[in-house]
Protein backbone atom coordinates (compact mmCIF):
# COMPACT_ATOMS: atom_id res chain seq x y z
CA UNK A 1 0.00 0.00 0.00
CA UNK A 2 1.23 3.45 -0.86
CA UNK A 3 2.42 5.45 2.13
CA UNK A 4 0.30 8.41 1.13
CA UNK A 5 -3.04 6.61 1.21
CA UNK A 6 -2.50 5.63 4.84
CA UNK A 7 -1.26 9.03 5.99
CA UNK A 8 -3.28 11.60 4.06
CA UNK A 9 -7.07 11.47 3.77
CA UNK A 10 -8.46 12.29 0.33
CA UNK A 11 -10.25 15.27 1.89
CA UNK A 12 -6.98 17.17 2.13
CA UNK A 13 -6.55 16.96 -1.63
CA UNK A 14 -10.15 18.03 -2.14
CA UNK A 15 -9.65 21.07 0.10
CA UNK A 16 -6.36 22.02 -1.52
CA UNK A 17 -7.75 21.88 -5.04
CA UNK A 18 -10.92 23.71 -3.98
CA UNK A 19 -8.79 26.51 -2.56
CA UNK A 20 -6.64 26.68 -5.70
CA UNK A 21 -9.75 26.77 -7.89
CA UNK A 22 -11.25 29.60 -5.84
CA UNK A 23 -8.00 31.58 -6.07
CA UNK A 24 -8.24 31.15 -9.85
CA UNK A 25 -11.83 32.42 -9.83
CA UNK A 26 -10.72 35.37 -7.68
CA UNK A 27 -8.02 36.23 -10.19
CA UNK A 28 -10.40 36.06 -13.14
CA UNK A 29 -12.77 38.40 -11.31
CA UNK A 30 -10.30 41.07 -10.17
CA UNK A 31 -7.71 41.30 -12.94
CA UNK A 32 -8.13 43.31 -16.13
CA UNK A 33 -5.03 42.21 -17.99
CA UNK A 34 -6.15 39.51 -20.42
CA UNK A 35 -2.89 37.55 -20.12
CA UNK A 36 -3.21 37.30 -16.34
CA UNK A 37 -6.85 36.22 -16.75
CA UNK A 38 -5.68 33.39 -19.06
CA UNK A 39 -3.10 32.41 -16.43
CA UNK A 40 -5.80 32.24 -13.77
CA UNK A 41 -7.79 29.91 -16.04
CA UNK A 42 -4.68 27.70 -16.27
CA UNK A 43 -4.53 27.67 -12.47
CA UNK A 44 -8.16 26.49 -12.30
CA UNK A 45 -7.42 23.73 -14.82
CA UNK A 46 -4.50 22.63 -12.67
CA UNK A 47 -6.64 22.47 -9.54
CA UNK A 48 -8.96 20.05 -11.35
CA UNK A 49 -5.97 18.07 -12.62
CA UNK A 50 -4.64 17.61 -9.10
CA UNK A 51 -8.00 16.31 -7.90
CA UNK A 52 -8.28 13.84 -10.79
CA UNK A 53 -4.76 12.55 -10.18
CA UNK A 54 -5.40 12.17 -6.44
CA UNK A 55 -8.60 10.18 -6.93
CA UNK A 56 -6.91 8.09 -9.62
CA UNK A 57 -4.10 7.11 -7.25
CA UNK A 58 -6.40 6.45 -4.29
CA UNK A 59 -8.68 4.20 -6.38
CA UNK A 60 -5.80 2.57 -8.37
CA UNK A 61 -7.54 3.51 -11.60
CA UNK A 62 -5.41 4.76 -14.46
CA UNK A 63 -8.26 6.45 -16.33
CA UNK A 64 -8.14 9.57 -14.15
CA UNK A 65 -4.50 10.16 -15.00
CA UNK A 66 -5.20 9.65 -18.72
CA UNK A 67 -7.90 12.30 -18.34
CA UNK A 68 -5.32 14.66 -16.77
CA UNK A 69 -3.05 14.01 -19.74
CA UNK A 70 -5.81 15.00 -22.17
CA UNK A 71 -6.63 18.12 -20.14
CA UNK A 72 -2.97 19.14 -20.43
CA UNK A 73 -3.13 18.58 -24.22
CA UNK A 74 -6.21 20.77 -24.55
CA UNK A 75 -4.70 23.42 -22.24
CA UNK A 76 -1.59 23.62 -24.41
CA UNK A 77 -3.67 24.09 -27.57
CA UNK A 78 -5.86 26.64 -25.80
CA UNK A 79 -2.87 28.66 -24.60
CA UNK A 80 -1.35 28.77 -28.09
CA UNK A 81 -4.54 29.96 -29.79
CA UNK A 82 -5.52 32.29 -26.93
CA UNK A 83 -2.15 34.03 -26.90
CA UNK A 84 -2.28 34.37 -30.70
CA UNK A 85 -5.65 36.08 -30.40
CA UNK A 86 -4.28 38.31 -27.61
CA UNK A 87 -1.33 39.45 -29.72
CA UNK A 88 -3.79 40.27 -32.52
CA UNK A 89 -5.98 42.27 -30.10
CA UNK A 90 -2.91 44.15 -28.84
CA UNK A 91 -1.99 45.06 -32.42
CA UNK A 92 -5.42 46.59 -32.97
CA UNK A 93 -6.11 48.28 -29.63
CA UNK A 94 -2.55 48.77 -28.25
CA UNK A 95 -3.72 47.31 -24.94
CA UNK A 96 -4.58 43.99 -23.31
CA UNK A 97 -7.25 45.49 -21.08
CA UNK A 98 -10.30 43.24 -21.24
CA UNK A 99 -12.70 46.08 -20.36
CA UNK A 100 -11.99 47.62 -23.79
CA UNK A 101 -13.34 44.53 -25.50
CA UNK A 102 -17.04 45.31 -25.36
CA UNK A 103 -17.60 45.95 -29.08
CA UNK A 104 -20.23 43.20 -29.25
CA UNK A 105 -22.38 44.92 -26.62
CA UNK A 106 -25.69 46.36 -27.94
CA UNK B 1 6.77 12.53 7.05
CA UNK B 2 4.60 12.29 3.93
CA UNK B 3 2.00 14.45 5.63
CA UNK B 4 4.57 17.17 6.34
CA UNK B 5 5.78 17.15 2.75
CA UNK B 6 2.18 17.40 1.57
CA UNK B 7 1.39 20.28 3.92
CA UNK B 8 4.54 22.19 2.99
CA UNK B 9 3.83 21.84 -0.73
CA UNK B 10 0.18 22.80 -0.22
CA UNK B 11 1.03 25.94 1.76
CA UNK B 12 3.66 27.01 -0.77
CA UNK B 13 1.28 26.45 -3.67
CA UNK B 14 -1.53 28.42 -2.03
CA UNK B 15 0.77 31.33 -1.15
CA UNK B 16 2.34 31.50 -4.61
CA UNK B 17 -1.09 31.26 -6.26
CA UNK B 18 -2.33 34.18 -4.16
CA UNK B 19 0.81 36.19 -4.93
CA UNK B 20 0.27 35.41 -8.62
CA UNK B 21 -3.21 36.90 -8.48
CA UNK B 22 -2.27 39.90 -6.35
CA UNK B 23 1.07 41.02 -7.81
CA UNK B 24 0.86 44.15 -9.95
CA UNK B 25 3.59 43.25 -12.42
CA UNK B 26 2.45 40.60 -14.94
CA UNK B 27 5.98 39.18 -15.24
CA UNK B 28 5.98 38.48 -11.50
CA UNK B 29 2.59 36.81 -11.94
CA UNK B 30 4.05 34.43 -14.51
CA UNK B 31 7.02 33.60 -12.29
CA UNK B 32 4.79 32.91 -9.27
CA UNK B 33 2.57 30.70 -11.42
CA UNK B 34 5.63 28.70 -12.47
CA UNK B 35 6.45 28.19 -8.77
CA UNK B 36 2.88 26.99 -8.18
CA UNK B 37 3.24 24.52 -11.03
CA UNK B 38 6.46 23.14 -9.55
CA UNK B 39 4.77 22.52 -6.21
CA UNK B 40 1.93 20.77 -8.04
CA UNK B 41 4.53 18.57 -9.77
CA UNK B 42 5.77 17.75 -6.27
CA UNK B 43 2.25 16.68 -5.34
CA UNK B 44 2.14 14.40 -8.39
CA UNK B 45 5.42 12.78 -7.33
CA UNK B 46 3.95 12.32 -3.83
CA UNK B 47 0.96 10.58 -5.44
CA UNK B 48 3.38 8.28 -7.31
CA UNK B 49 2.11 9.70 -10.61
CA UNK B 50 5.58 10.03 -12.07
CA UNK B 51 4.52 10.28 -15.70
CA UNK B 52 2.16 13.14 -14.88
CA UNK B 53 4.85 14.94 -12.87
CA UNK B 54 7.32 14.88 -15.76
CA UNK B 55 4.70 15.82 -18.36
CA UNK B 56 3.45 18.60 -16.10
CA UNK B 57 6.91 20.15 -15.78
CA UNK B 58 7.68 19.77 -19.49
CA UNK B 59 4.32 21.02 -20.80
CA UNK B 60 3.36 23.66 -18.25
CA UNK B 61 6.59 25.05 -16.84
CA UNK B 62 8.53 24.35 -20.02
CA UNK B 63 6.16 25.23 -22.84
CA UNK B 64 3.04 27.10 -21.78
CA UNK B 65 4.63 29.46 -19.27
CA UNK B 66 7.53 30.23 -21.62
CA UNK B 67 4.88 31.12 -24.23
CA UNK B 68 3.23 33.46 -21.71
CA UNK B 69 6.58 35.05 -20.83
CA UNK B 70 7.41 35.55 -24.50
CA UNK B 71 4.10 37.27 -25.17
CA UNK B 72 4.53 39.50 -22.09
CA UNK B 73 8.02 40.48 -23.27
CA UNK B 74 6.84 41.10 -26.84
CA UNK B 75 4.00 43.34 -25.69
CA UNK B 76 6.36 45.05 -23.22
CA UNK B 77 3.83 45.06 -20.39
CA UNK B 78 4.95 46.19 -16.97
CA UNK B 79 3.61 47.58 -13.74
CA UNK B 80 3.03 51.06 -15.19
CA UNK B 81 0.81 49.96 -18.05
CA UNK B 82 -1.08 47.43 -15.96
CA UNK B 83 -4.82 48.25 -15.91
CA UNK B 84 -6.38 48.07 -12.45
CA UNK B 85 -9.91 47.41 -11.39
CA UNK B 86 -11.43 49.63 -8.73
CA UNK B 87 -11.34 48.59 -5.08
CA UNK B 88 -15.08 47.95 -5.13
CA UNK B 89 -14.57 45.41 -7.91
CA UNK B 90 -11.76 43.75 -5.97
CA UNK B 91 -13.85 43.56 -2.83
CA UNK B 92 -16.81 42.05 -4.65
CA UNK B 93 -14.51 39.58 -6.43
CA UNK B 94 -13.04 38.53 -3.08
CA UNK B 95 -16.52 38.10 -1.59
CA UNK B 96 -17.78 36.10 -4.59
CA UNK B 97 -14.83 33.70 -4.67
CA UNK B 98 -14.87 33.41 -0.88
CA UNK B 99 -18.53 32.44 -1.02
CA UNK B 100 -17.72 29.84 -3.68
CA UNK B 101 -15.01 28.43 -1.39
CA UNK B 102 -17.38 28.33 1.59
CA UNK B 103 -20.07 26.62 -0.49
CA UNK B 104 -17.73 23.96 -1.86
CA UNK B 105 -16.10 23.24 1.51
CA UNK B 106 -19.51 23.16 3.20
CA UNK B 107 -20.77 20.65 0.65
CA UNK B 108 -17.90 18.30 1.59
CA UNK B 109 -18.00 18.98 5.33
CA UNK B 110 -18.92 15.43 6.30
CA UNK B 111 -15.80 14.01 4.71
CA UNK B 112 -15.53 11.69 1.75
CA UNK B 113 -15.95 7.97 2.35
CA UNK B 114 -13.78 6.46 -0.36
CA UNK B 115 -13.96 2.73 -1.06
CA UNK B 116 -10.26 2.01 -1.47
CA UNK B 117 -9.99 -1.26 -3.39
CA UNK B 118 -8.30 -4.20 -1.69
CA UNK B 119 -6.21 -5.31 -4.64
CA UNK B 120 -4.62 -1.97 -5.33
CA UNK B 121 -1.84 -1.30 -7.76
CA UNK B 122 0.78 1.16 -6.46
CA UNK B 123 2.31 1.48 -9.93
CA UNK B 124 -0.80 2.92 -11.52
CA UNK B 125 0.92 6.19 -12.40
CA UNK B 126 4.04 4.73 -13.97
CA UNK B 127 4.76 5.11 -17.67
CA UNK B 128 4.40 1.38 -18.35
CA UNK B 129 0.87 1.14 -17.01
CA UNK B 130 -0.33 4.49 -18.38
CA UNK B 131 1.11 3.75 -21.81
CA UNK B 132 -0.78 0.47 -21.97
CA UNK B 133 -4.06 2.16 -21.05
CA UNK B 134 -3.43 5.09 -23.39
CA UNK B 135 -2.74 2.93 -26.42
CA UNK B 136 -5.47 0.36 -25.84
CA UNK B 137 -8.54 1.97 -24.28
CA UNK B 138 -7.85 5.56 -25.28
CA UNK B 139 -6.44 5.24 -28.81
CA UNK B 140 -9.25 7.19 -30.49
CA UNK B 141 -9.07 10.18 -28.07
CA UNK B 142 -5.31 10.15 -28.49
CA UNK B 143 -5.59 10.45 -32.27
CA UNK B 144 -8.27 13.13 -31.93
CA UNK B 145 -5.88 15.05 -29.67
CA UNK B 146 -3.35 14.93 -32.52
CA UNK B 147 -5.93 16.43 -34.89
CA UNK B 148 -6.74 19.08 -32.27
CA UNK B 149 -3.07 20.06 -32.10
CA UNK B 150 -2.89 20.34 -35.89
CA UNK B 151 -5.99 22.54 -35.91
CA UNK B 152 -4.62 24.68 -33.07
CA UNK B 153 -1.30 25.09 -34.88
CA UNK B 154 -2.95 26.17 -38.14
CA UNK B 155 -5.32 28.46 -36.21
CA UNK B 156 -2.53 30.12 -34.23
CA UNK B 157 -0.50 30.77 -37.40
CA UNK B 158 -3.54 32.17 -39.23
CA UNK B 159 -4.57 34.39 -36.33
CA UNK B 160 -1.05 35.72 -35.94
CA UNK B 161 -0.56 36.72 -39.57
CA UNK B 162 -0.42 40.47 -40.07
CA UNK B 163 -2.17 40.91 -43.41
CA UNK B 164 -4.34 37.96 -44.16
CA UNK B 165 -5.25 37.33 -47.78
CA UNK B 166 -7.65 34.47 -48.46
Amino acid sequence: MLEIIRQIPIDYYVWLSTALFCIGVFGVLIRRNAIVVLMCVELMLNAVNLLLAAFSTYLSDAQGQIMVFFIMVVAAAEAAVGLGILVMIYRNTKSTDISLLDKLRN
Amino acid sequence: MTLYIFLTLAVISLITALLMVLSRNPVHSVLFLILTFFTLAGQYILLNAQFLAVVHIIVYAGAIMVLFLFVLMLLNLSRDTEPQKSNLWKLSGAIASGLLLVTLVGAMRGGIALQIPEAENPGVGLVENLGKVLFTDFVVPFEIAGILFLAAMVGAVLVGKRDLKI
